[in-house]
């Protein structure tokens, strides 16, 4: 039986994935006082759904934790039982076990039996403090027929497998047990019934709409997408080419345009293909929040805003840490606690609100709190013991820009929520690594804002492409603040490398020939062009010959036939068929060694 | 293989199956590699530099949306003259999942060579090192060594393989 039903794996794990966040959404927005019995029965069903379908395949650890949560929840379904902030977080506990032994089923791990029997005996001691013995024999009943209905109902009926646990819900009902009044009539027809229940799920979901969707393996997508990669470049040789023969008027010109046309539209499909909105990572705050605040004895209020913007897959999912990190640092260090709030003539519940947004070829997301904000002095302090260079001259962002050192924390007590001094330089480091940035704005006592841009995929870059000699190298928008040809004055000297004085302030000129080997037409930073480049870490001039102008490119790997190599991001494919590097702004100024004194 | 050697000399008439290798010339010396190593052979075009790399790196090219690199195997091993016109040579290897190309002078022939054929390769006299080498064979009027391009490529000799990329593949 179970190797048949092999097939059916990946679907289960992934609709009972789908019932577990179900039952922490409703449970996390259930009004304590006066529980919507809807909800009440949505959350009975997921739970029971995953009971059904755990038996079939056997995955007992599962089916024993739901059958009990189940029975506990249809006391509270029949009001039997009140709803409490204490029994939510028991049954939040709970989900969290569903989700570590679902894990470890589908990753073949060990079942972590413990957790499982300590989650039961929880469940069992709730159920008995509620004593009614009624209810604990009707449940051995249930239990009994459970699995042998469910998997009979598959072989006869070829349902899939997910319409079982709801086909056998009219079972128990005509014993007795009062459950689903709204699908008595259906009683008979199990079919129907499964469907009807079924239905309500979706329905239950406003975000997953009415859209109906297939689900496709990841690889395929990306295959597609490396292969309209290839149509991109290939189009645009044939444009150049084009350019060439007959320029723009002939017919060529005409039908090219038109192909480049529809190769840009086929690209955006392909692209948006792995778009997923960000409430996938949003999602998961409003349980972080609540868990934090009460451990912490604060009131917090969560807002999500732009759920439904859309990124990447990839990014999506590296999002998730550093996230999760700001906002727990938000809730540590922000929110002051209810009395000191109070004292501030703010109100006790503190507010934090995440957002996202696209901004051109960019998301924007922000985490903005109004709390505490960032403690000048404290930081300061804590630069001079980590025995950083600081003055106190320096200006906000730049102080602020401090606590993305390593080992960089001003926690005054040293909690497992924060204060290991561990976090921040990792966040900024995860973000760079997505090719985004990190910025920090806060004023004291009305609270922080950290924004992080990231650009909408990892696959293409928007550039700006520059030549040195006859080499073309691209260099990513998002780091440019700005390209000039600078006058002679405003370069000066010092100790061997130039500095270029720019509106009060001076930047480092880092020559791009020197650092890649080039053979330039320009030496002089006067006669070039430089291109002013800020990362997170520093600011710097890069001169170069000429700029080529701004394209986007399709980011191709060095190292899969080759290695990394210092400076460079990655390589792409240029209209005429060459490669040209795709600079690290970040790296190249660490090649180049000079920079470091200048700008410390 | 020693098992193979020695049943060819007992019966040289019937020795196993004969293997295919591409011959190449590097200055006036020839050398053979599996063929089934080669992907594609092609003119030399001009490639993009890469920064910082050992001289015989000339850089990179675009193999049909595959970023490849190009080595010039007569400025490694110092032989011949690295001369670039209409007849250089690349040589397009397929190693486990990666290519490389490799520059050289000219590219002669596909021989099939069988266990009998082969001499174990020489300590000395060959510019390339002795690891590298799978034996000699001996055609008409000159001979020919037979390179083991796979140990070659994905050796740290070379450098087109980050070492911590390598201990992971091995």
């Amino acid at each position: 039986m179970s190797v048949e039903l092999n097939q059916f794996h990946s679907v289960f794990f992934e609709e009972s994935q789908e019932h577990i966040d179900t039952m922490e959404r409703l449970l996390m927005s259930m009004s304590v006082n006066n529980p919507d019995p809807e909800d009440l029965n949505s959350i009975f069903r997921a739970a029971h759904s995953i009971k059904g379908a755990s038996g079939i395949f056997g995955f007992d650890a599962l089916g024993q934790i739901t059958h009990i949560m189940e029975n506990l929840l249809d006391q509270v379904r029949k009001g039997q039982r009140a709803v409490s902030n204490d029994l939510v977080d028991q049954f939040l506990g709970v989900i969290d076990c569903l989700r570590q032994v679902l894990d470890s089923y589908r990753n073949q791990q060990d079942i972590d039996w413990p957790a499982v029997e300590r989650t039961t005996k929880l469940l069992e001691a709730l159920l008995g403090a509620a004593a009614e013995s009624a209810a604990v024999e009707e449940d051995d009943g249930f239990g009994f027929f459970d699995e042998p209905v469910a998997v009979q109902a598959e072989e006869d009926d070829g349902f899939g497998f997910f319409e079982e646990p709801a086909a056998i819900q009219p079972q128990p009902e005509e014993q007795g047990w009062g459950l689903f009044e709204t699908n008595q009539a259906e009683a008979g027809t199990p079919g129907k019934s499964a469907t009807s229940a079924k239905d309500d799920n979706p329905a239950k979901k406003p975000a997953s709409g009415e859209s109906s969707t297939i689900r496709v393996d990841i690889e395929k997508v990306d295959s597609l997408i490396n292969l309209v990669g290839e149509l991109v470049i290939t189009q645009s040789m044939l444009k150049v080419l084009g350019d060439d023969l007959g320029g723009s008027n002939s017919r060529m010109g005409t039908v090219l345009a038109e192909l480049e046309r529809h190769t840009r539209e086929i690209q955006q499909s392909v692209m948006s293909i792995r778009m997923m909105p960000v409430s996938f990572v949003f999602n998961r705050f409003p349980r972080v929040v609540r868990d934090l605040a009460r451990k912490l004895e604060k009131e917090v209020d969560l807002v999500l805003e732009g759920e439904h913007t859309e990124l990447d897959k990839g990014l999506i999912e590296k999002l998730v840490d550093p996230l999760t990190h700001l906002v727990r640092n938000s809730i540590d260090h922000g929110i002051e606690r209810p009395d000191v709030r109070r004292d501030r003539g703010k109100p006790e519940k503190g507010t934090i609100t995440i957002s996202a947004a696209q901004r051109g070829g960019t998301i924007q997301i922000c985490i903005d709190d109004d709390g505490a904000g960032l403690n000048r002095e404290r930081i300061m302090n804590k630069a001079r013991e980590n025995g950083l260079n600081v003055s106190d001259e320096m200006n906000d962002a730049d102080v602020w820009d401090l606590i993305f050192q390593p080992g960089f924390s001003t926690a005054e007590v040293v909690t497992d929520v924060s204060g290991r001094g561990v976090g921040m330089d990792v966040v900024r480091r995860n973000i760079q690594q997505l090719g985004g940035r990190v910025n920090i704005a806060s004023r004291a006592l009305r609270g922080s804002t950290i924004t992080i841009t990231l650009p909408l995929t990892l696959a293409i870059v928007d550039g700006m492409g520059v030549m040195v000699g006859d080499q073309t190298f691209i260099i990513p928008l998002v780091s440019i603040i700005e390209s000039m040809r600078p006058y002679p004055e405003n370069i000066e000297q010092l100790a061997g490398s130039a500095l270029l004085h720019v509106r009060d302030q001076f930047w480092p000129v880092l020559p791009l020939y020197q650092v890649m080997d080039a053979e330039p037409r320009h030496t002089s930073p006067s006669e070039g062009i430089v291109v002013l480049i800020e990362t997170s870490k520093r600011r710097y001039g890069l001169l170069v010959d000429e700029l080529v102008g701004q394209q986007q490119v399709v980011i191709k790997s060095l190292e899969q036939h080759y290695k990394r190599v210092p400076g460079a991001a990655g390589a792409t494919i240029m209209g005429d068929g060459s490669v040209a590097l795709i600079l690290d702004v970040e790296s190249l100024a660490d090649v180049a060694p000079i920079l470091d004194e200048e700008i410390a | 293989m020693s098992g193979q050697k020695d049943q060819a000399a007992g019966t040289a008439d019937n020795d196993g199956p004969a293997s295919e290798f591409l011959t190449f010339v590097l200055g006036d010396e020839h050398y053979a590699i599996d063929i089934m190593a080669v992907k594609e052979i092609r003119g030399y075009e001009s490639v993009t530099k890469i920064a910082k790399a050992p001289p015989y790196i000339k850089g990179v090219i675009n193999l049909r949306g595959d970023i490849v690199p190009i080595v010039d195997l007569r400025i490694k091993f110092d032989v011949g003259e690295a001369t670039y016109n209409e007849f250089t040579i690349v040589i397009v290897l397929q190693i486990n999942e990666r290519m490389v190309g490799i520059v050289v002078d000219s590219v002669s022939d596909v021989i099939a060579l069988t266990a009998s054929q082969r001499r174990p390769p020489p300590e000395f006299g060959v510019a390339f090192d002795s690891r590298f080498l799978m034996g000699l064979a001996k055609l008409q009027n000159h001979m020919v060594i037979l390179v083991n391009i796979e140990a070659l490529v994905s050796s740290s000799e070379l450098g087109l393989v980050d070492a911590a990329l390598k201990k992971m593949e091995s």
